[in-house]
């Protein structure tokens, strides 16, 4: 008696629910990394007001699975229509040919102007002359002082140039007292010897990135340079010297932190009350007389999948969250530095007196080398390092086996390059 | 004539069509892909794919950090695994003895760590280790010794990982050593014990030679685990410092997900898959000649 009851209800059911998935367009898919992905969704309310029936879909995924995750929904064929990629990755994904150029839709667009971008910060969306990505928020190192030591070593300001550098950290290291580090330079990241380097003029790779060149005379300057700092007890050896950045900097364990724009907010954040007041930043010291110094052109951009089949609207999220008024709104809910200058001077970020500093270096910024195996390098780079700190390696040996390394590396490339010269 | 076809097939097709496509077909395509060059490249467009032979394989044999990751594993397991073993079958001869009351709980609580998240026991571990406030270099000061840099330092980095992993993962084999010390006929400890054979003797004479089975099962399911090491290191100083605790599990990670060059990868995984069988094998073989001993040798005794 029932039966056929149920078989009616099932039987709308069936119709009913692929019915009301119909007249909805599936919503636009993006993929947003670390803590953007969790606050970027606080943006989005408008723009879906902007673009009826346009619906938005964020998947947040964490940094430290995001590389692998994308390479995997390459394979997969599951990208999504837009993701954040951090902008050292581009090359990897033109590469693969997962991404679209976006060279003619940038230059249709009113809303966007190039001219507006760091010039550095967009050189590295750039791969062969082609756009692929549209810087999203920037990232470059510099230094973290503590001011208070700084005035104590009797120091009127941080070392313009590397001739002064060594000699303001012993100096600060002085006034810090026993037990303390002068700078941070952490041990595992390639990013502060790379950043050496390319001030001192090193290509890093040759021929067309075809082998190393970290044994030329400038990166082994750089590298000299740079382990003067562990050489000389300025600066902590390893890891684990340091148990917690921000309580340490507050306590005077080191005064001298080279380190991104993340830890505007961090420190602002954390560190304790009694050293709120006792910290600022300043731009790189420079090896010649032109300061400040060249920095890393690091940071996030937005892209589109090549495989999507909603590019259009796809670029209208770009195009939306490209704005001045969004970058600045983004600022305000990250702490995330805004690729454009207007979203600068809206925030009123020049004058800050610590975002100031990243204004002046963004100024100043280059790109590491534009090629899918840059990330291996570099942390072929940080290995030999961090042996040289230890004192594992000398020098020389440790450039050569550095230079060993990254020339296996570059077969593969190397052969690529061949076949499609000859 | 007509062919007839055994109905056991139709029970087992469902079972080995899963496997077959589930675990042959992958590790045929690995073996496969061990002998190319398959990487970022080759995703991209298979034209770019080259077959390079055993160029992998030699490779690997040249790359000094395959020869530390293959040191860091046999330490692992050659300290790690009887330490382990040790560990398991004193704690399960401590809860098994029979003045123990409420020998539930402690097996219960013992084997804890087996299935807690590793992740968030490493968050706990990486507290007890820090150099200058965890509660293992503070009980090292009591008693004058350290201050250790447990995961700073590469000569303690590993034995850090050894205690961390035996603590995680004794319970499980702890488990195995109850059931065995529990299939013991209770006769023989006390007609030793009539025999005036005290309890190391026993020990030694009757539970031990008795375990022997379980003894192997432990032996190669340790051996066999412990060279997987992956997640100790992974989670806690991610191979570092200064690769001192790079386990071959890990390196082939590194090569296959981190820079996507599976077929140095797979070829990583091949080798590790050798010695792991060529190990097992031997170490059969071994106890089952010890086993033999044990068993005459006991047959001589009565």
């Amino acid at each position: 008696m029932t039966a056929p009851r149920h078989l009616a209800l099932g039987v709308l059911l069936l119709v009913a629910v692929p019915a009301c998935r119909r007249d909805a367009r599936p919503a636009l898919r993006f993929w947003a990394l670390g803590r953007e992905g969790e606050v970027v969704a606080q943006l989005l309310p408008e723009f879906e007001r902007r673009h009826p029936g346009l619906r938005v879909r964020v998947q947040q995924i964490p940094w430290s699975a995001a590389h692998e995750k994308l390479l995997t929904a390459f394979v997969g064929g599951a990208m999504p229509d837009v993701l954040q990629v951090g902008n050292t990755w581009l090359p990897e994904l033109v590469a693969l040919g997962a991404l679209e150029p976006l060279d003619e839709r940038l230059a249709r667009s009113a809303a966007m102007r190039t001219a507006d971008y760091f010039p550095g910060i967009l050189a590295a969306n750039l791969i062969d002359g082609v756009t692929y990505g549209v810087p999203w928020y920037v990232d470059t190192r510099l230094l973290f002082y503590r001011t208070d030591l700084l005035a104590a070593a009797g120091l009127a300001r941080p070392p313009p140039t590397w001739a002064g550098w060594v000699a303001a950290m012993v100096r600060m290291q002085a006034a810090a007292g026993p037990g303390s580090w002068a700078i941070l330079l952490p041990a595992r990241e390639w990013e502060p010897l790379v950043i050496l380097g390319l001030q001192w003029g090193a290509d890093l790779l040759r021929d067309d990135a075809r082998y190393g060149d970290f044994r030329s005379p400038a990166f082994r300057a750089a590298f000299t340079f740079y382990l003067e700092f562990f050489r000389r007890g300025l600066a902590p050896p390893g890891e684990t010297a340091v148990a917690n950045v921000y309580q340490d900097f507050a306590r005077g364990a080191f005064s001298v932190y080279l380190t991104g724009p993340w830890n505007l907010g961090e420190f602002a954040r954390r560190l304790p009350a009694a050293a709120r007041d006792r910290w600022s930043t300043a731009p790189l010291p420079s090896p010649d007389g032109e300061y400040p110094g060249a920095s890393l052109a690091g940071g996030a951009s937005l892209v589109i999948a090549r495989g999507s089949r909603r590019q259009n609207d796809a670029w209208a999220l770009v195009e939306y969250l490209a704005e001045p008024a969004q970058q600045a709104r983004f600022y305000q809910l990250t702490g995330d530095l805004p690729a454009r200058q207007s979203a600068w001077r809206a925030a009123a970020l020049p004058d800050d007196p610590r975002a100031g500093a990243f204004w002046l270096q963004l100024q100043h910024v280059r790109s590491t080398p534009k090629i899918p195996e840059w990330e291996r390098i570099a942390s072929a780079i940080a290995h030999y390092g961090e042996a040289a700190i230890r004192g594992d390696m000398g020098i020389d040996g440790a450039l050569e086996a550095l230079d060993r390394d990254v020339d296996g590396v570059l077969a593969k490339r190397r052969w690529l390059l061949e076949r499609a010269g000859g | 004539m007509r062919v007839r076809i055994d109905p056991a097939w139709a029970l087992v097709t469902p079972a080995l069509l899963a496997i077959g496509v589930f675990f042959f077909l992958p590790v045929v395509a690995a073996l496969g892909l061990s002998f190319t060059d398959f990487d970022v490249y080759a995703v991209g467009d298979l034209a770019r794919l080259r077959v390079v032979g055993l160029a992998n394989y030699c490779h690997l044999l040249a790359d000094a950090r395959f020869w530390t990751a293959l040191r860091n594993t046999a330490y692992f397991v050659f300290v790690g695994g009887p330490l382990s073993v040790t560990v398991s079958l004193g704690v399960a001869l401590l809860v098994e003895a029979r003045l123990v009351r409420l020998k539930g709980l402690f097996r219960t609580v013992f084997l804890l760590p087996v299935v807690t998240t590793l992740v968030a026991v490493a968050v706990v571990w990486r507290f007890l280790y820090q150099p200058r406030f965890g509660l293992l270099n503070h009980l090292l000061g009591l008693v004058h010794v350290g201050p250790i840099d447990w995961l700073g330092d590469p000569r303690w980095a590993m034995p850090a990982i050894i205690l961390l992993a035996v603590w995680k993962n004794f319970g499980f084999n702890m488990l195995i050593f109850v059931a065995g010390l529990q299939g013991i006929p209770a006769q023989l400890d006390e007609a030793a014990r009539l025999d005036g054979a005290g309890a190391w003797q026993r020990l030694r004479r009757v539970t031990l030679p008795m375990l022997a089975p379980t003894f192997v099962f432990v032996a190669v399911i340790t051996l066999i685990g412990y060279f997987q090491l992956f997640a100790e290191p992974y989670v806690m100083t991610q191979g570092g410092p200064g690769d001192s605790t790079l386990s071959v599990a890990l390196l082939m990670y590194e090569e296959g997900f981190r820079w996507w060059n599976m077929g140095a990868g797979s070829a990583i995984a091949f080798v590790l898959f050798g010695i792991v069988l060529a190990l097992t094998v031997l170490q059969l073989r071994l106890r089952r000649g010890d086993l033999r001993l044990a068993t005459s040798g006991s047959g001589g005794a009565r």
